[in-house]
């Protein structure tokens, strides 16, 4: 396997016109000819599906929702960054290249992130001309916020519904390509493999999720905007259908996967609050913006908040990091987060939860303004807890929230199988070992909307002629598995329901993969996820048949998924002996607990390379150049 | 808690279905409606039945997948929230709940609670969007809006597309969400070019789908996102505008 990065050459300002001046292009009345599928319509895959429709291609969409609007990036709430500088506060797309890069601790391609933060601007005008409702300065303009990690304020919003109205305008444009044609929607499929043919992604099997036909679809491309895999833990941020299959079938068909363990904790969700619970609640980073994070001083402490004085208390964000304070990024907040729960300062019944206070904002600023701001997600938050954050500070605490690992892709979004693209956070590109906020927004759209459909055109030139059907031997034979697979899941009638083994799983992925990993828990948790696993296949409990619908078989073939790239996740971390971003290794810290980059030994991108059931995959590794930013110790003191 | 539930179990779209019984023991008040059920769907597997299907994704009360009728009320009786935002503490123990899918025409079920709600996309489909292909657009602050009017932009933009609006009404009709998009687009700016066609083809669409609107105003009052029937207003204003007014 080669790993060829494609960075187009030049100064990093020039990278990306180079190479849009470089691609070959498919003639207009020939784009009708090919045929792209595209699995997923979240804000990758919904605005690459609607920009290629426009462009003239023929594309195939597949979600397993009932609709193309109910993809999890709905549920992404404080906004989405873009270097436009409206606030004349010194913003650059200079600046957010560079934050980005730093944010994700010097683990990300520059080629990549810079085409990113030029990219930003457009996204910004492409969604206010669909009517996504930004929030706006009275004069009319569009306003911005700050967020994690950054000292200008770059973030556009609308309510704290950010996700779901941008998403709203990538919908409505697929939906207009439905109408017209372009866009064929296949809602209720879910895929379930890859089809490659002769070294080239040629198409897809997918099982109909109301009778349970398993089909092959064929194509001249691929793409996969499927998400990441954080709900791997069981308890996470992500919705519960949110799932790894689609890329782990790429990757067991010859796709690398890169940096599977760079995973994000979110520092700001609601807690656990009993063993029933089915999934965690991310209460926005943009409430970070006013709210002060803090702890009792005195572990132990357990009385009410509002008696515990002023004095008594440890803002120890704004202690440790002055100059951020509580915007520090997220990975070093929900560590802090952590260090004071295990001095035994955590707060609320489990000791696991921390202070998000409002009190002084409120007091500042007025209610109504805190209301206007946050209203939404208060209510969320009173809903769930039913406690009053207008009264009583919010308890927090970090959960697993997003994935910055993902399949290998070139500076073209392609994967090692030729062919087959991946875009959003599916992919590894952007973000390197830490994801700043509101940046997923803003990844997801670039790739769908302005990089994809413009270098898909590079390699479909190189295909005209060379169509496939779905009569080739090799269609038959990812149908046939995905059969063999899918009865011997439901063939499966032993003891434990799917939920049951995969809380398991989760468990010990938050225990040994979680915010603080080492060498000797990794190799625990890896005999402990086989055993598991292997007991999985012989006693989970899967009812109903295979030709129906059937959410328990549905649940089991993503779990199943989940153990292997969960073995794949430990063996990562544990060969990247050291800490960057949201991967902490207890062994290197500085002397005052932050992460400890080794940058002679590990400035790449780990690749890993599948080599079938039984064997180590091989590790490939995509050195980082960096020619503009100077390799630093990320501080936010 | 303990609680007597009555839920409709049908196989398939073809299947007849009915009320099963099952009791929810040990619930705790912090828990959703959709992990009590959860709970349930638990001890089902363990007896070797198929669990309770429903459809849910984010639980956080965004992406519109849940909705059932809890006691013949949409989302349940609290009022301005989704079902997986339902939480327990609005039951009390020993209660008999009755647990139903949708109920409207335009939704047939598929399987237990869940139903096909396809026609709501298909009225997005005829004009739900303003028509800007991807790279054409302006810079975004040569377009300034008034924030009151994005505001009440905002708050049509606020559909999640449940479909509790058309379940709680009696005719079934589809009025709420599709006044909903219509001035979402029809108040900003951006919108205008294709306002007066929008609210043609929509409602066109949405007539072969659903019943009619006759006021009862019980979707303003089942919806998680609390839409104005307001919407519906300005929606029938626009509609006799486009086809009998001057523009």
């Amino acid at each position: 396997m080669q790993l060829e990065s494609k960075i187009p050459p030049g100064p990093l300002e020039k990278k990306w016109e180079y190479a849009k001046a470089h691609y070959k292009l498919v003639n207009p009345a020939n784009k009708r000819k090919y045929d792209i599928i595209v699995v997923g319509a979240g804000l990758a895959g919904a605005s690459a599906a609607a920009s290629m429709g426009e462009l003239g291609y023929n594309v195939k969409c597949f979600v397993y929702h009932d609709s193309p609007r109910r993809a999890h990036s709905i549920a992404a709430q404080g906004g989405i960054n873009a270097a436009k500088n409206y606030r004349n506060d010194g913003d650059s797309i200079y600046r957010l290249f560079y934050d980005t890069i730093k944010g994700g601790d010097y683990r990300a391609r520059e080629g990549n992130v810079y085409r990113l933060a030029e990219l930003s601007v457009n996204i910004i005008d492409q969604a206010v001309a669909q009517g996504v409702p930004f929030a706006r300065e009275y004069g009319g303009t569009l306003e911005n916020r700050s967020f994690g990690g950054v000292q200008v304020s770059r973030t556009f919003y609308a309510r704290g519904q950010t996700g779901q109205q941008l998403l709203l305008g990538a919908f409505q444009a697929q939906e207009r390509q439905i109408a017209l044609g372009t866009v064929k929607q296949y809602n209720r499929h879910e895929m379930l493999d890859l089809v490659v043919v002769d070294g080239h992604a040629k198409g897809i099997v997918t099982r109909n999720l109301v009778n349970g036909r398993i089909e092959a679809h064929f194509a001249d491309a691929v793409v996969l905007g499927t998400g990441g895999y954080v709900n791997v833990f069981y308890l996470s941020t992500n919705a519960k259908a949110s799932n790894a299959t689609a890329i782990w079938r790429a990757y067991k068909r010859g796709a690398a996967l890169a940096n599977p363990c760079y995973t994000q904790i979110h520092p700001t969700c609601i807690p656990q609050s009993g063993d029933f619970q089915s999934k965690l609640t991310l209460m926005s980073e943009s409430l970070r913006n006013d709210g002060r994070i803090w702890v009792p001083k005195e572990p132990g402490d357990k009385r009410p908040p509002r008696q515990i004085q002023e004095s008594e208390r440890d803002y120890y964000l704004e202690r440790k990091y002055p100059s951020f304070g509580n915007l520090a990024p997220r990975d070093i907040a929900s560590r802090a987060a952590k260090e004071a729960c295990d001095e035994g300062k955590g707060i609320g019944a489990s000791g696991r939860g921390v202070y998000l206070d409002f009190a002084d904002a409120i007091k500042r600023l007025g209610r109504n303004v805190i209301e206007e701001r946050y209203g939404n997600l208060f209510e969320m938050y009173h809903d769930i807890t039913a406690e009053d954050p207008y009264e009583a500070p919010m308890r927090i605490y970090p959960a697993p929230h997003y994935a910055m690992g993902g399949l290998w892709v070139d500076y073209n979004l392609m994967t090692t199988i030729p062919g087959l693209y991946c875009i959003g956070e599916a992919n590894f590109s952007d973000h390197g070992a830490n994801r700043l906020g509101a940046s997923a927004l803003m990844q997801g759209l670039a790739d769908g909307y302005f990089v994809l459909p413009v270098t898909i055109g590079d390699y479909l030139a190189t295909q005209f002629g060379k169509k496939v059907t779905a009569e080739l031997p090799e269609f038959a034979a990812a149908v046939a598995d995905v059969k063999d697979r899918v009865n011997r899941l439901v063939s499966a009638k032993g003891t434990r329901s799917v939920d049951s083994y995969h809380k398991e799983l989760g468990s010990i992925m938050w225990e040994y993969c979680g915010m603080a990993r080492s060498a000797e828990g990794l190799k625990k948790a890896l005999t402990m996820i086989r055993e598991l696993r292997d007991q999985y296949w012989r006693d989970v409990r899967v009812t109903g048949a295979g030709e129906e619908l059937n959410q328990a078989l549905e649940k089991a073939g993503r779990v199943a998924d989940f153990f292997e790239l969960a073995e794949l996740m430990c063996i990562d971390a544990l060969h990247r002996e050291e800490s960057a971003g949201g991967h902490f290794r207890v062994e290197y810290q500085t002397p005052d607990g932050e992460a400890q980059r080794r940058d002679d030994e590990f400035l790449y991108v780990a690749a890993w390379e599948y080599k079938g059931e039984g064997n180590e995959p091989v590790l490939h590794k995509e050195p980082l150049v960096y020619e503009e930013v100077k390799l630093a110790t990320r501080s936010y003191k | 808690m303990n609680l007597t539930l009555h839920v409709w179990r049908q196989k398939s779209r073809e299947s007849e279905g009915g009320f099963a019984d099952y009791t929810a023991t040990g619930i705790s008040p912090d828990a959703s409606f959709l992990e009590m059920l959860d709970v349930v769907n638990e001890e089902l597997i363990a007896k070797g039945e198929e669990p309770i299907h429903f459809e849910h994704d984010c639980r956080e009360g965004i992406c519109g997948s849940c909705g059932m009728m809890i006691n013949g009320t949409a989302h349940g009786p609290l009022g301005g929230t989704a079902t997986c935002q339902l939480h327990m503490r609005h039951f009390n123990d020993g209660d008999e709940v009755w647990v139903e899918p949708w109920r409207a025409r335009a939704f047939p079920v598929i399987k237990d609670l869940i139903v096909d709600r396809t026609p709501l996309d298909k009225i997005i489909q005829a004009g739900g969007y303003i028509s800007v292909n991807t790279g054409s657009a302006v810079e975004a602050n040569t377009i300034p809006i008034p924030k009151a009017v994005q505001e009440r932009s905002m708050d049509a933009a606020e559909c999640i597309q449940c479909g509790a609006c058309v379940a709680q009404c009696p005719n079934g009709a589809a009025q709420l969400f599709t006044a909903a998009k219509i001035s979402h687009l029809g108040l900003l700016p951006q919108g205008q070019p294709e306002r007066y066609e929008r609210v043609l083809k929509m409602v066109d669409v949405m007539e072969q789908h659903f019943g009619s609107c006759t006021l009862f105003r019980e979707c303003e009052a089942v919806c998680p996102k609390g839409i104005s029937t307001d919407f519906i207003t300005r929606m029938n204003r626009d509609y006799l505008t486009a086809r009998f007014g001057v523009r």
